[in-house]
């Protein structure tokens, strides 16, 4: 991507970003909530862009499901339980990496 | 503006910069992967400030997606915070449209979680508690990007370094996994993101795992149970919340 199309995508990014954040908070402060439908939609996009950003590098980081690479794999199986256990960000990110570590530069 | 209530908004900001530093590290690194400039990198942190849509807009810069696809995936995932954004409004009311506008920039999952739980308990000047989250959040996030920024480039590629990105949102993903609904949403998401990340032009996959994830959740959600949600998602964040079930963990082993 060229320097200039990067600064166009912060751009893009970064105004509809603020408009949303400004949405009601500055325009329609009358309404107290947002519209039911679009709140209980709204409630599940957390959990499945996460989910969908997380899942393809630990099985597919070479965006093939062909030849699954056992040190994502093993580091992302042992961080999600860590995730779990724990909910700290540190703990999880030195779990994942170290097991990375373990797998790939062990020398079975 | 009362000094004690700015103080008492720093203060319960402290423990999250826990979370928030090595996020902030983790995107500096990212941002070295993808080709970034420090003025860029920069210019992203400060320009959206939203941690989560920052990592996934440079991961796929990183693997080439066209910027209209870079563009709508970021976008997206900071929908979210239209949610917080009108369950704030009340309370900003009688502030002027600068006060509201700049108040709305640093708007963040954390600072709406602490700012509304605060609000609850009444007995708290809004405005100065609240930036005084939003700003400690915006400070530490701006500095741990610079550092990751300077250290990310000096160490080599067989590390691994970027596997971090994935592992940071493998964090906020648990927490965000509340019911039954979300973990329904979630596992779509990771079977729906992982096959449109192999089979799907463009790196579609992304947002068609996310969109298939919310179309799940919506499915299978009783909106009779979900009077309370703006309340859970306020605790999901930073809170350790209900023990999430069954969908939790064991959805990227799914395909």
């Amino acid at each position: 991507m060229d320097a200039l199309t990067i600064w166009l995508v912060i751009l893009a990014i970064g105004i509809p970003t603020f408009l949303v954040r400004f949405s009601f908070i500055g325009l329609l402060g009358r309404l107290d909530d947002v519209p039911d439908s679009l709140e209980r939609a709204l409630r599940f996009v957390p959990a499945a862009v996460l989910a969908a950003l997380v899942a393809p590098e630990f099985v597919a980081p070479s965006g093939s499901l062909g030849n699954v690479p056992l040190d994502a794999l093993a580091g992302g199986l042992v961080a999600a339980v860590v995730a779990w256990r724990t909910e700290d960000v540190l703990a999880t990110i030195a779990s994942g990496m170290l097991v990375l570590w373990a797998v790939r530069f062990w020398p079975f | 503006m009362n000094r004690d209530a700015f103080r008492a908004g720093v203060r319960d900001a402290l423990p999250l910069l826990l979370g928030i530093v090595p996020f902030g590290l983790v995107s500096g690194v990212a941002a070295v992967d993808a080709g970034f400039s420090l003025a860029q990198a920069m210019g992203l942190s400060v320009f959206v400030f939203a941690g989560a849509s920052q990592l996934a807009a440079l991961s796929l810069v990183q693997e080439g997606a066209p910027a209209l696809v870079v563009v709508a995936t970021a976008v997206v995932i900071n929908l979210r915070m239209g949610m917080y954004s009108a369950s704030l409004a009340p309370h900003f009311r009688e502030y002027t449209t600068r006060w509201k506008a700049a108040m709305a920039y640093v708007l963040t999952d954390q600072a709406y979680a602490l700012s509304v739980a605060r609000y609850r308990g009444g007995d708290v000047d809004k405005r100065p508690y609240y930036l005084g989250v939003a700003l400690t959040l915006w400070v530490v996030w701006q500095a741990a990007t610079v550092v990751g920024l300077v250290v990310g480039g000096g160490v080599p590629e067989s590390w691994g370094l970027s596997f971090t990105v994935p592992l940071v949102f493998l964090a906020l993903l648990v927490p965000a996994v509340e019911d039954r609904a979300t973990g329904v949403a979630a596992a779509v998401g990771a079977v729906a993101g992982t096959l449109g990340a192999v089979y799907l032009p463009l790196h579609l996959g992304l947002l068609a795992g996310g969109l298939c994830g919310v179309a799940a959740g919506l499915l299978v959600d009783n909106p009779d149970e979900t009077d309370d949600a703006g309340d859970e998602t306020a605790a999901g964040g930073e809170t350790a919340g209900e023990p999430p079930r069954d969908a939790d963990a064991t959805e990227e082993v799914s395909e």
